[in-house]
């Protein structure tokens, strides 16, 4: 029974590192613009798809055969490859340039979302950039499944072993690395100018335009940040389902989206603890109750935090200003 | 409360005109409602049109054809209902199916044991009972949904309706109390749904042949039509009704801005309570037809992608607006059925795939479409006209009524506002 709960505290804690990466995008979106990015889901779904892309690409002999019969400029890949599978560094190496190509094309594609759906939005009633970020998930979800594939597999780039209590490799890889990017991110906002910029954005936009700050590309870097660090949490599922498909964004999304109200739309570290919690809170809940419900808990507590505690738990309480 | 009404006709300078200050024409206009013979006469053979189309497709034996447009004017009445949520009241639902599934469900719990307990005679009128039942339970629901979420504002509200469809479609899987049926839905295995009154009739006694080729026949597919059709002229005439009422303005100062509705004397929460239940009502009636019109009730069909179908209805063809209504579920629900019914017949070989294309191409327009009318075209593509005021506005300060940020932005000088980069309000 111990051995049992611990296990999923350890599921619980590794789901949470994910929904905890995720949610920092929908808070920092939602505190400089307002706005809940809707199409933030889809970000962890073309991280993914950008991900195993990328490491076929360097790795699987079949897809690189096919690439470089169209690209023969490529075909250095194909003696890459022995390097990149062969040895240890050459596996640390290709999942950094894996992880490093999918969190920057990702935050790109956020980036050109901002631009081309939100921005001629800005003005707008509330109800149309909503809608517009509907559009945009419902857009690059048909577009996966379209031009890629309903589901394609992830191969399981580490050992799998089990330390007991559920540790395994991936696990230990998904906790380590999400708390490094966390405690990065957090570093970078409180400490660098530009993070400076962000947090006076967020408080107050209007007087940050008058203080010198670039609002636009200030909500540009937003957009770029949330998607990547959304991207690095779409391999991570990736590699721990072992499996990436065109609406894997909904749940992890919606959860996390709960993780960040949960803790404090809008709080950095309020969405890395609300993710966190949620996703301990669920493995419990699926480990104990039942794992048909499991994706009802999160909108369960989504519903009860916002109709008691809309502001979350290290939110300040909203007041409207008319 | 007569004299808001007499205030805005007499053009006396009051506070409601100000609040309202685009209402005056509008209500003069419906007052004196000349419709030209034109308009006239096309209703009347739009009418005839649409009376007579199920027959001449049953005669040619499209039955199809029917199907599509009976589907198609469930999803206009499920719209119909979306819309006073969303077009009058300016609340976000992105779980409409939620009421859906609740009027199909409750339509099957009512009507297969009723069905059995009136006997072979009289077994038929258990539809009537259970669209009733539907619309009562589906109401009921949406008046228990709007207790908890009254306070809250428009993109939590979205997510929490979002997330209230979810948990009505997960319950539904997980066989919730016994009573869904889990995956497979229902009505159970060995239990059969009730034909509907006079179908059976009608189908006996309704036989005349024209000639060897084209034979006046009545089938379930035209019964349904029907059905369908008296349900939603009588939606439109109801939900149009409404509009115009002492509630509909109630929504449409709720929508532009709920401080100020509450400060002339709104009653907001009435006004949402009834948007809620009014809105829910029929989502129920359209879920209950369609469950006895498809036969089966299952939760796949109650998902969160078509709630957005019918959001996308909605927005697309213009909020608050019922043409706009129809004419949107008619492009979004409508067209792509009719290219794979062109594509069945009249197309072979290679070219009869398309309807698998169509389907998955349509959501991927659905999606860019969604995004390039908010950017070009927010109030749809027949935009009520007081919506189309309210985005469009009368001149920069318009702003002000919806946006949460500081009215102090729109105070400020114009050249200062300029000065900053995007310009824009904090919403």
């Amino acid at each position: 029974m111990f051995n049992y709960i611990v296990s999923q505290l350890v599921n619980g804690v590794t789901l949470g590192g994910m929904y905890a990466l995720i949610a920092l995008g929908y808070t920092l979106v939602y505190g400089i613009l307002l706005m809940i990015n809707f199409a933030h889901s889809e970000m962890f779904m073309s991280g993914g798809y950008i991900g195993l892309g990328v490491l076929n690409l360097l790795s699987n002999k079949a897809v690189q055969a096919a690439v470089v019969a169209r690209l023969p400029f490529l075909a250095f890949l194909q003696s890459a490859r022995t390097f990149f599978t062969g040895s240890t560094i050459g596996m640390i190496l290709m999942l950094l340039i894996v992880f490093g190509i999918s969190a920057v094309l990702t935050g790109c594609l956020g980036m050109l979302t901002e631009r081309f759906a939100y921005r001629p939005l800005r003005n707008a009633p509330r109800l149309c950039p909503l809608i517009s970020a509907l559009g945009i998930s419902i857009f690059l979800q048909n577009a996966a499944l379209l031009w890629i594939d309903n589901s394609i597999p992830f191969p399981s780039l580490l050992p799998t072993r089990d330390f007991g209590f559920g540790i395994t490799p991936i696990r230990i890889f998904i906790i380590v690395t999400s708390l490094i990017l966390l405690f990065v991110l957090d570093r970078f906002v409180s400490t660098t100018r530009i993070g400076k910029a962000m947090r006076a954005t967020s408080q107050d936009q209007d007087a940050a335009g008058l203080m010198g700050i670039d609002i636009n590309s200030v909500i540009a870097l937003t957009f770029f940040i949330g998607p990547a660090l959304g991207a690095v949490a779409g391999i991570f599922s990736g590699m721990y389902y072992g499996v990436v498909t065109y609406n894997m964004g909904f749940f992890p999304g919606i959860k996390s989206f709960t993780a960040a109200v949960l803790g404090g739309i809008g709080n950095l570290r309020g969405a890395m603890l609300g993710g966190f919690m949620l996703g301990i809170i669920e493995a419990l809940a699926s480990g104990f109750i039942s794992s048909g419900y499991k994706d009802v808990i999160a909108f369960v507590i989504l519903i009860i935090v916002l109709i008691f505690r809309p502001g979350g738990l290290l939110g300040e309480s909203v007041v409207e200003k008319v | 409360m007569t004299t808001e009404r007499d205030n805005i006709n007499s053009e006396a300078p009051s506070l409601a005109a100000d609040l309202l200050p685009a209402a005056k024409p509008m209500f003069k206009k419906q007052r004196g409602s000349k419709t030209s013979p034109l308009k006239v006469i096309l209703l009347v053979i739009l009418a005839l049109a649409l009376i007579a189309a199920p027959i001449i497709f049953q005669g040619f034996g499209q039955l199809l054809l029917i199907r599509i447009f009976a589907i198609v004017g469930l999803y206009i009445i499920l719209a119909m209902g979306l819309n006073i949520v969303v077009g009058y009241a300016g609340l976000l639902d992105f779980g409409r199916m939620a009421f859906y599934a609740f009027g199909a469900y409750a339509a099957m719990l009512i009507g297969v044991p009723l069905a059995q307990a009136l006997g072979p005679q009289l077994g038929g009128w258990a539809y009537v009972v259970s669209l009733v039942g539907g619309a009562i339970v589906s109401s009921l629901v949406g008046f228990l949904l709007s207790l908890p979420v009254m306070r809250l504002r428009g993109d939590y509200l979205a997510i929490v309706t979002l997330g209230f469809g979810e948990i009505v479609r997960i319950c539904l899987q997980n066989n919730f109390l016994g009573l869904s049926n889990g995956a497979q839905g229902l009505p159970r295995t060995g239990q059969t749904l009730p034909a509907p009154p006079g179908l059976d009739w009608l189908k006996m006694n309704v036989y005349f042949p024209i000639n060897d080729r084209f034979v006046i026949e009545f089938s379930s597919n035209v019964y349904w039509y029907y059905i369908i059709l008296i349900l939603l002229v009588v939606a439109i005439i109801v939900v149009r009704r409404q509009d115009n009422s002492r509630l509909g303005r109630s929504w449409a100062a709720l929508r532009e801005d709920e401080v100020a509705a509450a400060a002339m004397g709104v009653n907001t929460t009435r006004a949402k309570t009834w948007a809620f239940v009014l809105g829910a009502l029929w989502g129920g009636v359209a879920g209950a037809t369609f469950s006895y019109f498809q036969m089966v009730a299952s939760p796949e069909t109650f998902n969160f992608f078509n709630s957005v179908l019918v959001l996308a209805i909605v927005v697309i063809g213009g909020m608050g607006s019922i043409p706009g209504v129809i004419v949107g579920a008619l492009a979004i629900q409508g067209i792509p059925e009719f290219i794979r019914w062109f594509a069945q017949n009249f197309l072979s070989g290679a070219a009869s795939g398309i309807d698998k294309t169509v389907s998955n191409y349509r959501n991927l327009i659905l999606g860019l479409l969604m995004v390039v009318m908010m950017a070009i075209r927010p109030a749809g593509l027949i935009p009520s006209k007081r919506i189309k005021r309210e985005i469009h506005g009368a001149g920069g300060s318009d702003g002000s009524t919806r946006v949460e940020g500081d009215v102090l932005v729109n105070g400020v000088p114009a050249g200062i506002e300029g000065a900053t980069p995007g310009g824009g309000e904090g919403a």
